[in-house]
């Protein structure tokens, strides 16, 4: 017998399987063919439908039906064009009348894996509960016991430090009538050490970002540095820098990243006579929070032209990075050898320092550097970390929450009495809620020395639409609405590379305010207050236990 | 806030001296409780320079454990002194407040100082722990030359209750802090003075750093840093760190807890050394706002704080004696005729240096080096 389905639509999923659901008012469209013009899967189109309807004319009722052709938009019910939600069409609507709404009871993950294939996206972990560094209060006022300093008028020096720090009791030091003496000659190694701001703009690659958009972050993170003092770092990601940049003055404020596909290296090793300026350091990346085990991954509709001639790669392939460095062996040969060619490449005036993935295991690493006189960091991103492109199951069930990871370490550190020898790197949903301040600060109590953002100014300077409800999230794709993790020039057209930089230095002016209203209460000015644990509270007892913290309730 | 007094000087003086200063100095103190350290020591003491005195309170019983522990070590009782207690409403006597002087055990006699210094320092901290539990033992410090009375109540009222005024004890430098409580239930080892192995401070002002340093300071494996039921004990401690363990120049304690800008560091001469020295003992630095007075194993005197200024203290003196103080009525109590003209109110970059002895006075600007 032959089914039904056809007959009934049964085969068709309803909307209320989809995550979003478009609301859109027939009395206010005017039928311009904006919103599906401009939505980046076609989740809504224009449709043409006959409706029925009950007219009478005359001093007497004489109901009579009729029909009209109308134009309407529509919501498609194909998952491969789901609505994200990102919103697109509500902006350019002039008149308001559409906007997608967050459909709570979605199926949306039941239906995501046609052909056997799971969902990848973009954006992070997608869980909008309140995250442990968003619960943690800074409780230790100083007021009469001690006076509380002004943030308006006392000096603040936010600085931190990146790179190996000599124990003191190995300085290389003597006397002489009087005072002391940089001992060079004994040719003890004396490792490179930065001084930066203690947040930093993450590993986001030439080709994740579209260029209007790294361009931004870098004409920002150069002005915060020229113009306002502020020794801002950016982090490159795996896809090497443009070459000019790689040969110019401005090479010092970015850290240049070597992950497990060596993208862009070969620009760089070529880069390397011509340049004028070391790089701030470079970092190794053996693992992403958002998609721990995984290797980097820019899919081929993004590798366009330019991107292809910066990464040394043909165009439109998919450039996907191993998730280990395939040519070494153990943690021993992985990271010191790693770290000993990137110095070695530098002459050793460049700090060099490893990225992991938040995990159990980070402890286990964390040791291994502690040994190793040459490592000048160790970057830990928790499990709130964003990425281009990931598997969903990945991003939203792997890896590890950064605040008691990070807080693992510092008091490992501290049983050796290295906590100032190795600075710890915080990233993975710093900003989540919009505390960028509040979040540094807090993961700079609980021991770490800076910390790193990348989604939160994706979303602070470029308007980023992703959320932690699956909003958007297209950044896999190439068709960020945005303009912002694209390659398609008609859409990163639409981002202003100047409004970006703009943004960026706003940013980061604001949160340096931030951070002296959180530490000059808290009275502490001149140095950054890492570890100062005593500083925080959490309504949770079982996380104050497990941080070491107080509880306060 | 605490009151902090401190007299130096090349003539044995009373150590009712600065406690009178204290008094003066009443409205900044809520008289919670009285730490005098003593150093230089005259009257009974001045035949016994050379030998370890071991300074605190004990019960009967702690008395016991003392002496059979010393005993055992190999120490040897050459004097003991004990205040003269005037019972006084209000404070609390404890059963034995004592000085003891010991001569080191035999196989330590001809050994360098410096393994003495370990010595002593490890006796104390183990009578400490043996008497802390029960508190049938506090010892302050086992130095030669020094001794440190603690107790709570009015600062004034507590030297009338060890009989200070009475006692012919003599010192030439005497450290005194009138205590502001800042957790009711005073703890003796949380008074200041704080010693270690000839190092002494005390400071005004609390520690928004603590546990930083702290934390830093534990991690040394040095067996003498530990206690910390002050957020002030760090600052002795510091000093001892800087000084006698990294074996810098005194003035590089200003370096160590203010540490300079990295532009201010590049104008000094010494500014290789300093660049990579901040880096290293960048958890040291106090954050103020703190006052530091101290003195170091050889007799000098200092003052400094942090560029907060929101602490601060006051140099004056004549010639063969100065006064440290917290404010000027201290010092005009102390050292009432000097030219008024010539105190020294010590600025964000300074350090005043009193050489040993009281001979002189000389303000150390970091930002000149």
């Amino acid at each position: 017998m032959e089914p039904a389905a056809r007959l009934d639509n049964n085969h068709q999923l309803s909307l209320k399987e989809f995550p979003y659901i478009i609301r859109w008012r027939d009395d206010r469209c005017k039928r311009c063919g904006r919103c599906t013009a401009v939505c980046p899967v076609k989740a809504i189109e224009p449709a043409v439908k006959v409706q029925r309807f009950v007219q009478s004319e005359g001093p007497v009722p004489t109901p009579t039906s009729a029909r009209k052709i109308v134009q309407v938009v529509e919501q498609v019910t194909d998952m491969e064009r789901y609505c994200t939600g990102c919103g697109t069409c509500t902006l350019v609507c002039p008149n308001e009348a559409i906007e997608p709404e967050y459909n709570q009871q979605h199926k949306f993950y039941h239906y995501k894996n046609k052909g056997g294939e799971p969902y990848k996206r973009g954006g992070r972990r997608n869980d909008p509960s309140v995250s442990t560094l968003d619960k943690l209060k800074f409780t230790r006022i100083s007021m009469l016991t001690d006076p509380a300093l002004d943030a308006g008028r006392h000096e603040f020096r936010v600085r931190t430090l990146l790179g190996r720090i000599l124990p003191p009791e190995e300085l290389p030091l003597s006397i002489a009538d009087g005072k002391l003496v940089l001992d060079r000659k004994g040719g003890k190694f004396i490792p490179p050490v930065r001084e930066i701001y203690p947040i930093m703009i993450g590993s986001m690659s030439v080709g994740a970002l579209s260029p209007p958009m790294w361009e931004g972050l870098a004409m920002g993170v150069a002005y915060l540095n020229e113009i306002e003092g502020m020794p801002v770092v950016m982090c490159s990601g795996e896809g090497g820098m443009p070459p000019r940049l790689l040969r110019s003055k401005y090479l010092k404020y970015f850290i240049i990243q070597i992950a497990s596909g060596y993208f862009g290296w070969d620009e760089i090793i070529h880069a390397l006579p011509h340049m004028v300026e070391d790089p701030a350091a470079i970092e190794i990346k053996y693992g992403q929070g958002a998609k721990p085990g995984d290797g980097g991954l820019l899919m081929a509709q993004k590798v366009l032209k330019l991107i292809a001639s910066i990464r040394g790669v043909p165009q439109f392939v998919d450039l996907s990075s191993p998730p280990t460095h395939q040519t070494k062996y153990s943690i021993e040969e992985a990271v010191a050898k790693m770290i000993q060619s990137m110095s070695m490449a530098w002459g050793f005036r460049v700090p060099v320092y490893p990225k992991i993935s938040g995990t159990k295991t980070a402890r286990a690493v964390l040791n291994n550097l502690a040994r190793n006189p040459y490592a000048a960091a160790l970057s830990i991103d928790g499990e709130d970390g964003g990425t281009g492109a990931a598997y969903n199951v990945s991003m939203d069930k792997m890896g590890h929450p950064i605040a008691s990871n990070i807080r693992d370490c510092y008091l490992d550190l501290v049983k050796q009495g290295k906590q100032n020898e190795l600075p710890l790197i915080a990233a993975g949903g710093i900003g989540k809620k919009g505390n960028l301040a509040a979040n540094a600060a807090a993961l700079i109590m609980l021991g770490a020395s800076a910390v790193s953002i990348g989604k939160y100014i994706m979303q602070a300077a470029a308007d980023c639409f992703g959320d932690e409800y699956n909003r958007c999230n297209l950044c896999n794709t190439g068709k960020c609405p945005r303009g912002i993790t694209t390659q398609d020039p008609k859409l990163y057209r639409r981002l202003d590379t100047d409004k970006v930089a703009e943004r960026v230095v706003e940013v980061f002016k604001a949160a340096d305010v931030e951070l002296k209203k959180i530490f000059a209460p808290m009275g502490r000015s001149t140095e950054l207050p890492i570890g100062m644990s005593d500083g925080l509270s959490i309504e949770d007892k079982a996380v104050a236990e497990r941080l070491e913290i107080h509880y306060a309730c | 806030m605490c009151r902090l007094a401190a007299v130096t000087s090349r003539d044995y003086i009373s150590p009712m001296e600065p406690v009178l200063a204290l008094e003066t100095m009443k409205e900044g103190h809520d008289g919670s409780g009285l730490g005098i350290t003593m150093r230089d020591l005259g009257g009974e003491f001045e035949k016994l320079k050379e030998y370890p005195i071991l300074s605190g309170i004990c019960t009967r019983n702690g008395g016991r454990i003392i002496d059979d522990y010393m005993d055992k070590l190999g120490f040897e009782l050459l004097h003991a002194w004990a205040p003269k207690i005037r019972k006084t409403k209000g404070i609390v006597s404890r059963e034995f407040y004592f000085a003891k002087v010991y001569d080191y055990p035999k196989s330590y006699r001809d050994n360098p100082m410096h393994e003495k210094e370990d010595l002593l320092m490890n006796t104390r901290i183990a009578l400490r722990r043996i008497g802390e539990s029960d508190e049938s033992i506090f010892a302050f410090s086992f130095y030669p030359d020094v001794i440190t009375l603690k107790e709570v109540g009015d600062p004034l009222e507590v030297a009338e209750f060890f009989g200070l005024d009475r006692d012919g004890l003599k010192a030439k430098i005497v450290f005194a802090q009138g205590r502001q409580n800042t957790n009711y239930a005073i703890y003796l080892y949380a008074c200041h003075p704080f010693f270690i192995q000839g190092f002494c401070s005390m400071t005004n002002g609390e520690n928004t750093a603590f546990v930083p340093i702290r934390e830093f300071l534990m991690g040394r494996g040095f067996p003498g840093y530990t206690g910390y039921n002050s957020d002030s004990e760090v600052f002795t401690h510091i000093l001892h760190y800087t000084v006698r363990q990294l074996g810098f120049p005194l003035h590089y304690y200003k370096d160590v807890i203010t540490p300079l800008k990295i532009s201010e560091i590049e104008q000094r001469k010494d500014g290789d050394a300093l660049r990579i020295m901040k880096q290293s003992l960048r958890p040291l630095c106090i954050d103020g706002p703190n006052m530091v007075i101290g003195f170091t194993p050889d007799g000098t005197c200092f003052m400094l704080h942090d560029s907060k200024k929101l602490r601060p203290g006051v140099v004056g003196g004549v010639k063969g004696k100065f006064a440290l103080m917290s404010e000027e009525c201290g010092v005009d109590s102390a050292v009432p005729k000097r030219d008024k003209q010539k105190d020294i109110f010590p600025m964000k970059y300074d350090m005043v240096i009193i050489s040993p002895q009281a001979k002189e006075v000389k303000v150390w600007n970091q930002l000149h080096g």
